[in-house]
């Protein structure tokens, strides 16, 4: 059985968005979606500064057997990225939901993260899978 | 027989249990004026025996011309081993095995037509071919646009003296893209790319700059200036390079220090024979950094579970079996027959042999453009130093001199450069690789004399 942490939100397409105290968005892959993927081998990172909707192809994450777009979970500016993953992918498969986050994101409208799944809810879309 | 598999009681089983009545009733749907109808003017057929006997007829036609032609496609010495190898059984096949794990002795000759490319070149990593020279070019912008991350343009900076079918093939692959090809002007006097016409685009958002060595006029271009400029102006550097000049010339990868980003080009010269055109292949090799954003098949050598050392093929979540829309290219094949010959070519000659047809050709091409501008009327065009082409001013109408060369003479006397530069009138290109004579020159030269001052 997945990790699936519940204080964050998450998305039908296996990103995780985590709203920090200081009102930053951070996002990464869920646990599922790393083990669907193998061992990872790299990971294209968005550029800090660059502009995103709702549903924008902003990464790739890349294993041995696929490469998979990473949806921004909301609308905002990319503030930073996990620059340890151009070395060492491998952490999102290690700790998906700490050392292996890829980005974060300065939220326009921090509304956008209800209309994602709970824990419970992604819970249930993984075991319909 | 037609090799059709269907049998018309297929056929009409299968349009019964869809419940239509005739195939015509089945493409019912496409306007009439979008359908072929029947093509009349294919005549009927033939058996092979008179298949063979037309084309050798036809191939006769061309008889056996005395070569002074290039222009994109060159004439040199192919060891007699070469086809020979390569058309054994076991190499003889057009693609990259799908089944890797079977096939290790043709991936192994890929991986060493990968290190014997990058080495050539001295770049870090090479692919295992492209189609051609100019849809290579093609899919090096594509590259440049998407590894160029800080830039937002897709603005390319191309030299009016890259091959003008190099140009074309471009420009028909990347303009539905939004792409915007700008051409640079080429000196007059020297026939190298204009630097000076580069300072416009100073600041201005640009993603490539493409770099030919030598350029489509034979003449050796400043190319540590212009990758030295793309660097400055955060472009990247697309370099489209004879294979064999670059055993001779500074290879792209130590162009301006730190060598350009992509180099890309014909591989022809290296083990293909001129036929009409094709089929030829296309190489291209990049710096470490953009190798995931290179179009093509990668072949790497790895360990298997034992320690053992075997052939994969690499980097293939980018190739569109895998990425489906989102591949890096929807060519993720390449010319493996053409590359083992050409893998086998370089073997045979190895850097020391390269380098010798490179010196040989630059010889004979400096004493034919010797010999050719003694002549009264024949001048050269440019200034500019010359590999094993150059571009020589004619007092006759060039067309007509060629065609009569070939049909009077059986020689192909060059180029007419003026089909793609309109302004370079009555002008020929011409080139003698190592396989010209001293006497092959004096026949061309004394012909030439004949038809244009008698």
């Amino acid at each position: 059985m997945s990790n699936i942490p519940d204080d964050r939100k998450y998305a039908d397409s296996h990103e995780w968005a985590l709203l920090e105290a200081d009102g930053i968005v951070r996002v990464g892959i869920t646990d599922h979606a790393q083990e669907l993927l193998g061992d990872l081998v790299f990971v294209e990172l968005p550029e800090v500064g660059q502009q995103v909707a709702k549903g924008d192809e902003c990464s790739v994450v890349e294993s041995v057997k696929a490469a998979s777009d990473i949806y921004s979970p909301v609308t905002g500016e990319i503030i930073a990225v996990n620059t340890d993953l151009e070395d060492g992918p491998e952490a999102i498969n290690d700790s998906a939901y700490e050392d292996g986050w890829i980005f974060t994101i300065r939220p326009s409208d921090v509304t956008e993260l209800d209309d994602m799944l709970d824990a419970d809810g992604y819970q249930n879309l993984t075991e319909d899978e | 027989m037609p090799f059709i598999p269907h049998s018309e009681h297929d056929i009409s089983k299968m349009l019964s249990t869809i419940g239509v009545d005739s195939i015509d009733d089945l493409f019912d749907e496409i306007p009439d004026n979008l359908r072929c109808g029947e093509l009349e003017k294919i005549p009927s057929g033939m058996n092979e025996m008179e298949v063979s006997r037309l084309l050798r007829d036809k191939a006769a036609q061309d008889g056996l011309p005395l070569c002074f032609l290039g222009a994109g496609a060159y004439e040199h010495h192919i060891p007699a081993a070469v086809w020979e190898i390569t058309t054994r059984g076991e190499f003889y096949s057009a693609y990259t095995p799908y089944q890797a794990e079977a096939s290790q002795g043709t991936l192994q000759l890929l991986y060493e037509f990968q290190s014997m490319m990058a080495s050539l070149m001295a770049m870090d990593v090479s692919n295992a071919s492209l189609y051609d020279g100019a849809s290579a070019l093609a899919e090096a912008v594509l590259m440049a646009v998407r590894a160029n991350r800080k830039s937002k343009s897709r603005k390319i900076l191309m030299p009016q003296t890259i091959n003008p079918v190099y140009r074309s093939v471009t420009e028909a692959i990347v303009k539905n893209q939004a792409i915007e090809l700008i051409d640079v002007p080429y000196d007059a006097e020297t026939g190298k790319t204009d630097l000076n016409a580069l300072q416009q685009y100073m600041g201005v958002d640009i993603a490539a700059l493409v770099i030919p060595q030598p350029n489509f006029f034979g003449v050796i271009d400043d190319v540590d200036a212009l990758t030295q400029w793309a660097a400055e102006n955060g472009a990247l550097s697309i370099a489209v390079v004879n294979p064999m000049a670059m055993a001779l010339l500074k290879p792209p990868g130590e162009w301006a220090g730190a060598g350009v980003d992509i180099v890309c080009g014909e591989g022809q010269p290296l083990g293909v024979p001129l036929a009409s055109g094709g089929p030829y292949f296309g190489f291209m090799c990049c710096k470490q950094q953009h190798v995931r954003q290179m179009p093509g098949r990668i072949i790497g050598r790895t360990t298997d579970l034992d320690g053992k050392e075997g052939f994969t093929l690499t980097l293939q979540a980018r190739e569109q079996h895998i990425r489906r829309s989102k591949a890096t290219s929807n060519i993720c094949t390449n010319q493996g027959l053409l590359v083992t010959a050409a893998t086998i070519y370089m073997s045979l000659l190895g850097p020391e042999g390269l380098k010798k047809v490179g010196v040989n050709s630059h010889k004979n091409t400096q004493a034919l453009i010797k010999r050719l501008t003694a002549i009264k009327g024949v001048n050269a065009q440019f200034t500019g130093q010359t590999f094993h082409e150059c571009v020589l001013t004619v007092d006759a109408d060039a067309e007509q001199l060629i065609n009569q060369l070939a049909k009077e003479h059986h020689i192909l006397g060059g180029f007419n450069v003026a089909k793609d530069y309109p302004t370079l009138k009555n002008t020929l290109l011409v080139c003698a690789t190592e396989t010209r004579t001293e006497n092959d020159i004096e026949r061309f030269a004394n012909t030439l004399d004949q038809l244009i001052n008698s």
